[in-house]
């Protein structure tokens, strides 16, 4: 006879969405978790898991500040030389064009 | 990556202004996106002085190329493009350059937390939970003085960061670019993507959380 998926208990005793996420596990899965590609077993055992660990709360709040400050840094301009120098290989590309 | 139709039709306008020869508008592309296509080509090549070379060259394909762009990707994509390809010509030429698939990826199997800081899996309450609680410290970096300190160590965290690990967060992180831009331009999948960007964010949240133990 064939089970129901729902009443067979091969599906639930080995079942992971069941299992709690360990901190160890969660620092391993936090990049997908914060880039929303967590499939969503995992997501709900993240979520779970985080609204009984403070530490793991301050870990994704880190992991935040971080992305947001990686945001805040400034790059380095383009030299002005090689700025000035591209631009007035545009300005000969355009005499050229309206030679033409 | 999905463009909402006003940013669409400003990238056409953009287009139609460089054809025209507007010159802000090639100022504009060129003071936006010089510093994203250097930090592509250091993941090509070596020299800092021959990534600049990439660049110009990019700029000056751009130039004479315009006229041939015809919108099928977007503007963005074809400059990334247009920079890889001129990497890879020069990978021709110059012994220094390097395929990103060469590059230092940093240990295999790198965790992103010293697994000593964590109780063992056999505990009999709390396996693999934190042996000690962590400390807060994002509320500091709102300080003026700890925030410009903070941006020193994260600069040079980034800069020590095994190469691939450094661009791939780079490009995500400091240049806001999507995962998939990030894969389009160095031809990696998604997985390896974002396994090089947990690696290098776990790594500076690491030098991050130290300094914070240390000095403040």
């Amino acid at each position: 006879m064939a089970l129901n998926s729902d009443t067979d208990p091969r599906n639930h005793m080995s079942d992971d969405t069941l299992r709690e996420m360990a901190c160890q596990e969660l620092v391993e899965v936090i990049t997908e978790y914060v880039e929303g590609t967590l499939p969503e077993s995992d997501r709900r055992r993240f979520d779970a898991h985080l609204t009984t660990c403070a530490s793991c709360r301050e870990y994704l709040e880190q992991m935040r500040t971080l992305i947001r400050l990686n945001g805040d840094l400034t790059v380095k301009s383009i030299e002005p030389e090689t700025r000035d120098s591209l631009l007035r290989a545009f300005r000969r590309w355009r005499e050229a064009q309206t030679d033409l | 990556m999905t463009l909402t139709t006003e940013k669409r039709s400003s990238e056409a306008e953009l287009i139609d202004q460089l054809r025209t020869g507007d010159e802000g508008a090639f100022a504009w592309l060129v003071d936006n996106y010089s510093p994203s296509l250097k930090r592509l080509a250091l993941a090509f090549v070596s020299d800092d002085g021959v990534a600049d070379e990439v660049v110009q060259e990019t700029w000056l394909a751009v130039i004479t190329g315009i006229g041939r762009f015809e919108g099928r990707s977007s503007l963005k994509t074809w400059l990334f493009k247009i920079l890889t390809n001129r990497a890879k010509t020069r990978g021709a030429r110059d012994s220094r350059t390097v395929r990103f698939s060469d590059l230092e990826h940093g240990p295999a199997d790198e965790p992103a937390v010293s697994p000593d800081r964590f109780l063992p899996f056999d505990h009999p309450r709390y396996p693999g939970h934190w042996a000690t609680p962590l400390h807060s410290w994002s509320a500091l970096v709102e300080d003026g003085a700890i925030r410009r300190e903070t941006m020193d160590v994260l600069r040079r965290g980034l800069e020590a960061l095994p190469r691939s690990q450094r661009v791939v967060v780079t490009l995500r992180d400091v240049h806001g670019w999507t995962a998939h831009e990030v894969c389009a331009a160095l031809e990696m999948s998604e997985a390896n993507q974002r396994v090089l960007l947990h690696r290098g964010r776990s790594r500076l949240r690491s030098i991050l959380e130290k300094y914070f133990a240390e000095d403040v």
